[in-house]
């Protein structure tokens, strides 16, 4: 039972920091039908902004706290005008275009990314700064569960429940809705649908830098490539969810970390992505939308 | 017919020309290829084995060369990949090289090594360890100056079992090529000592986000120690998540991981940690030689393989010039039967071609630094 | 007649403070957290701020004349009748300007091994396999606008065919050649069935999730696939049982591999003006009235996949034969991108287009090694760039129009 539980738990850890990057996709292929590519990558930049800014602070000698803050603040920062000016450069000028156009688009810019950092910094792994404490009364439960554990999941539900308030009751979550339900018609009562994709991305990029800091003090190291595996895996689980859905994004990711982790600990670690996938492939042979995907019928 | 005849005619005229003219520049250089990985995130394994076999062909050549002959490099770039491999062989050939120096990479090895055998190429790898290479005794002219990841695997079991006494044993990998050659050797070796028993044999994928339930399935089997067949990064996540997760159990790993690099990042988790590596050969006055050379030329200490690379390019180069001639079968003979000085002392090769003198130790982490494990 | 207007003066400043912010973490603080060592490269700021700026002044330029060239263009087609052909559409429907240029294109491909060094040739058969692979993937992605993120699983179903039946049983490169194809075709079947009612990304997503299975199934099965460690001494392809040296070989397997590209192009060429292409066209164009139209959807689309994995199969029993040696690392979804890079940036559903584009795309990153080490990131933003400027890709697809014979000509 208690490994039981203990599984159950890695599954968790791991299913939300699937979440935090796949509801940038989502929330992007949502409002303008596009696999964002690049999307990994900005989780990883998110992750290296929070590690140069980290390291420069603790040289000055700040306090944890106050470095752990900074860090943060500004991995999201960065990330996001990463985010926002993807989309300006590489997708934007291509609305309108044939559908594959922008997917190509995305893979270069991914590519473009993952070379700029590696060629920037190093191709080597860093060692990520410990910043989140690890307080004395956690040390019981260490064994089962670690305070990053905890960190990755607390945060996580934070932000989702931030995240689902913003999307019902604020002006932009409408405006976002709106514009994801018909571009033609948003524009048309008076949404500028030119900010409210920005603010997507801005959103989804500031999501997955929040991901970023987190799984890099959780690895505890980092490299140039970290976006492309974990980007992959996101988009799998978003899929999964139903794309589009931001509650599917995250229940994709739970059943995708879940399966995962049963997977290891009651099979093998070496097939755990050959059951991840064929979770997929079954659950779309049966749900063609996704778990939480609507149906579209095509009317002529 | 009439491409080759024209570089018959070319060849004459420069021919007259040398033997006319410039009787001064008697012999036409010995050409030597060196393969591997020069650029690439692999770049880092092939280019210290570059910067080696330059240092070695410039000593060469300041002594007169071979047999009155210069010596010259053929550089070719193959990023570790086997379908680039094959490609670039196929120009070593087209470019008449005596001997290789390279692969660096197990694959593209494999990959290069048909194309040398049906062209009578002499090759030899600082570092490509996988066992079949030598041991299936198709490649009569492939040699290595490294030892075979079997006698590693042998290293890490024997010390698992025999110094560590370990009773259980659990066995991971990087499911690549090496580290999963690794594991299963050792498996196999633990398995046939009959003093200790695997418990659990599992790969890894590389670059997950999180290790937390393949350790946890580690620690249900209750090892006495984890032996890890990979490289040093997955093998720092694992030590520091085993280590969060408060599991002391001893973790045993391999020359992948006996590297500056594990230990800078695992920081205070890397303690303890044993992992095996080619001999120690920091106080052989050809290592510290050469080591000294890369530091002028180059301003940085020299990198994975570099000792290797160098007694390479001196075992190639002793090669040629003991050879009775520069056909394959001559250098090979002579590869054989001389011993030549390397940073790892005299070696010479075996039948199969592996190395003879060149062994593995047990290292440990301490204090931050590699120290030989007793 | 202002270019460069005070407007597009503060645009560009603007933009390059901009990007000065951005880069500024990444770019000009280099951190080494093993050795515990900040390094500041102030210059870096400088050149980004410089570089934008110029950039951003000459897509201004770039813009002002395309406008007036747009205004032109206009009036000229207000002058003009409408349904004026393209540039490339006339160099196609000129034969008299194409037909020598295709000529001169073929017959350099030919001679081609007679003026290069082996190891060029070499690299050539690398990139027609490519362009082999790059049609394959056409008719799936470009013809029927099924996106399959997992072609490349074919590929490795191909070359793993010839690889196993070689090692175990001995079998020769001309048998294997069309049970390579059978094999992946019936792959492509197989993963058809289930997954063909799914629509655009869900069916991108599942294939690749096809390609990964087979990748880890081809690393984790050793006893089946040898793992990792791949299967060396593959025979290459044989001539009526004559025993070729080094560079006769080469250059065989490099007319081969032309003769299956010569094939392709003829099979698809055939095939896009056949019952089936235009089924699959207007498959593309709209499901729903093809279905009206009393086109079997199933059929139509399996057809489809199989036919491109046919394709892969058969490059990749070449590919196992050229190089003699496989691995799984050949076969993953990087190389699925690249197949995928290749027809779109090439134009989807244009042939002429993917053979450009395999031939840009492969041998680019080749002659690119002099920079080495910004060679990849070139490659991406060649990519970004090409698709902002022209998203229908190098060559659009031309359409074949019928017209009604006019029987008075």
């Amino acid at each position: 039972m208690e490994y039981f539980l203990e599984l159950v738990f890695s599954g968790l850890t791991r299913g939300s920091i699937y979440a935090l990057i796949a509801l940038g996709y989502t929330m992007v292929y949502g409002i303008i039908g596009l696999i964002n590519f690049a999307h990994g990558e900005v989780y990883m930049i998110g992750a290296f902004t929070a590690l140069i800014v980290a390291t420069v602070l603790n040289m000055y000698g700040l306090p944890l706290p106050a470095v752990l803050i900074l860090a943060s603040v500004a991995a999201i920062i960065w990330a996001a005008a990463y985010g926002f000016t993807i989309e300006r450069l590489a997708y934007r000028p291509l609305r309108g275009a044939p559908r594959l156009s922008p997917l190509i688009s995305a893979i270069g810019m991914s590519i473009f990314l993952q070379n700029y950092v590696m060629l920037a910094q190093t191709p080597n792994f860093l060692p990520f700064p410990e910043l989140i404490p690890e307080p004395a009364f956690l040390e019981r439960f260490a064994s089962m569960v670690g305070t990053t554990d905890l960190a990755i999941l607390t945060v996580t539900s934070v932000v989702m429940i931030l995240l689902t308030l913003m999307i019902k009751f604020t002006r932009t979550g409408k405006a976002m809705r709106a514009t994801a339900q018909d571009q033609t018609m948003a524009f048309l009562v008076g949404v500028n649908v030119d900010t409210v994709i920005s603010i997507t991305f801005i959103t989804g990029s500031s999501l997955a830098a929040i991901g970023g800091v987190l799984i890099a003090s959780h690895i505890g190291q980092i490299n140039f490539y970290i976006g492309f595996i974990a980007g992959i895996k996101a988009f799998t689980a978003a899929v999964l969810g139903g794309i589009g859905s931001i509650p599917g994004a995250v229940l994709g990711s739970f059943v995708l970390g879940l399966t995962e982790s049963f997977a290891t600990g009651y099979v093998s670690s070496a097939y755990e992505d050959v059951f991840a996938f064929s979770l997929l492939v079954l659950i779309l042979i049966f749900r063609p939308a996704g778990l939480l995907g609507k149906a579209t019928i095509e009317k002529v | 017919m009439t491409k080759s005849g024209k570089m018959l005619a070319f060849f004459a005229a420069g021919a007259l020309f040398a033997a006319t003219v410039v009787p001064a520049l008697a012999a036409d250089p010995i050409k030597i290829g060196v393969a591997g990985a020069h650029s690439g995130d692999l770049a880092s394994y092939g280019l210290p084995t570059l910067k080696g076999a330059q240092l070695v062909v410039k000593d060469v050549n300041a002594r007169g060369g071979i047999k009155g002959a210069p010596v010259e490099l053929v550089l070719v770039d193959e990023q570790c990949k086997p379908e680039a491999a094959a490609n670039v062989a196929t120009k070593l050939v087209s470019d008449g090289v005596k001997a290789v120096l390279g692969h660096i990479c197990s694959g593209p090895t494999k990959a290069a090594l048909p194309i040398y055998r049906d062209a009578k190429i002499v090759s030899v790898s600082p570092s490509a360890t996988t066992p079949e290479l030598t041991q299936s005794g198709e490649y009569k002219y492939f040699f290595r100056t490294i030892a075979s990841d079997d006698r590693q695997a042998r290293t890490m079991a024997d010390f698992v079992v025999d110094k560590l006494g370990a009773k259980k044993v659990a066995v991971l990998h990087d499911k690549g090529d090496y580290g999963l050659g690794l594991a299963t050797y050792a498996r196999q070796f633990i398995e046939e000592s009959k003093k200790a028993e695997v418990v659990l044999f599992e790969g890894i994928t590389v670059g997950q986000v999180d290790f937390s339930a393949v350790i946890q399935k580690v620690k249900r089997s209750n090892p006495d120690a984890v032996i890890f067949g990979g490289y040093h990064p997955e093998a720092s996540k694992l030590v520091s998540q085993m280590r969060k997760k408060r599991m002391n159990t001893t973790f045993v790993s391999d020359d992948g991981v006996k590297d500056e690099a594990f230990i800078k990042v695992a920081g205070k988790d890397a303690e303890g940690v044993y992992a095996t590596g080619p001999t120690d050969t920091s106080k052989n006055p050809i290592t510290i030689e050469y080591r000294e050379k890369f530091k002028k030329s180059e301003g940085a200490e020299p990198g994975s393989f570099f000792d290797n690379g160098v007694a390479a390019a001196l075992a190639i180069v002793n090669g040629l010039e003991k050879a009775k001639s520069l056909e394959a079968d001559d250098i090979a003979a002579a590869l054989r039967a001389e011993k030549v000085e390397t940073p790892f002392g005299p070696i010479s090769f075996d039948e199969h071609g592996d190395p003879v003198g060149i062994g593995f130790n047990m290292f440990m982490v301490k204090d931050g630094q590699y120290v030989i494990a007793e | 007649m202002n270019v460069i207007t005070l407007k597009d003066c503060r645009k560009a400043l603007l933009t390059a403070l901009w990007f000065m912010f951005l880069t500024f973490p990444i770019l000009v603080v280099k951190v080494n957290t093993t050795e515990h060592l900040v390094i500041w490269r102030w210059q870096n700021l400088i050149y980004v701020g410089a570089a934008t700026c110029i950039a951003s002044l000459l897509t201004s330029v770039y813009r002002h004349y395309r406008d007036r060239r747009g205004q032109m263009r206009q009036q000229e087609q207000q002058e003009e009748e409408a349904g004026r052909l393209s540039l490339t559409e006339r160099f196609f429907n000129t034969p008299a300007v194409s037909r020598p240029v295709f000529a001169t294109a073929a017959l350099f491909f030919l001679i081609f091994p007679l003026l290069f060094s082996t190891y060029q040739v070499n690299i050539m058969t690398t990139a027609l396999m490519y362009v082999v692979l790059g049609l394959g993937l056409n008719i799936v992605v470009g013809v029927a606008g099924l996106l399959n993120l997992g072609y490349v699983a074919f590929y490795a179903v191909g070359a793993y065919t010839y690889a196993l039946l070689n090692m175990h049983f001995d079998v020769g490169f001309w048998i294997a050649l069309p049970l390579g194809g059978i094999m992946a075709a019936l792959f492509g079947i197989l993963l058809g069935f289930p997954v063909l009612r799914l629509r655009g990304d869900y069916l991108a997503i599942v294939t690749l999730g096809f390609g990964e299975i087979i990748l880890l199934v081809l690393k984790n099965w050793a006893e089946f696939s040898q793992g990792p460690g791949g299967i060396s001494n593959i025979s290459r392809p044989g001539f009526f049982g004559v025993n070729m040296p080094m560079e006769t070989a080469l250059n065989y397997q490099y007319y081969l591999t032309i003769a299956m590209v010569v094939l392709t192009i003829f099979v698809i060429n055939r095939l896009q003006n056949s019952r089936i292409g235009r089924a699959l066209f207007a498959l593309r164009e709209d499901e729903i009235a093809c279905q009206a139209m009393g086109i079997d959807k199933t059929t139509v689309k399996l057809t489809a996949f199989a036919l491109g994995a046919t394709w892969a199969g058969l490059a990749g029993v070449l590919f196992a034969a050229k190089n003699a040696y496989i691995n799984p690392d050949s076969f993953t979804f990087l190389e699925s991108a690249m197949i995928l890079c290749i027809v779109v940036l090439g134009g989807m559903g244009s042939i002429v287009g993917v053979i450009i584009g395999a031939l840009i795309l492969i041998l680019l990153p080749e002659y690119l090694r002099a920079f080495s080490d910004y060679r990849m990131l070139a490659f991406g933003a060649l990519l970004v760039i090409m698709m902002v400027f022209r998203p229908q890709g190098i060559i659009a697809n031309v359409r074949r129009t019928y017209h009604k014979k006019d029987s008075a000509a």
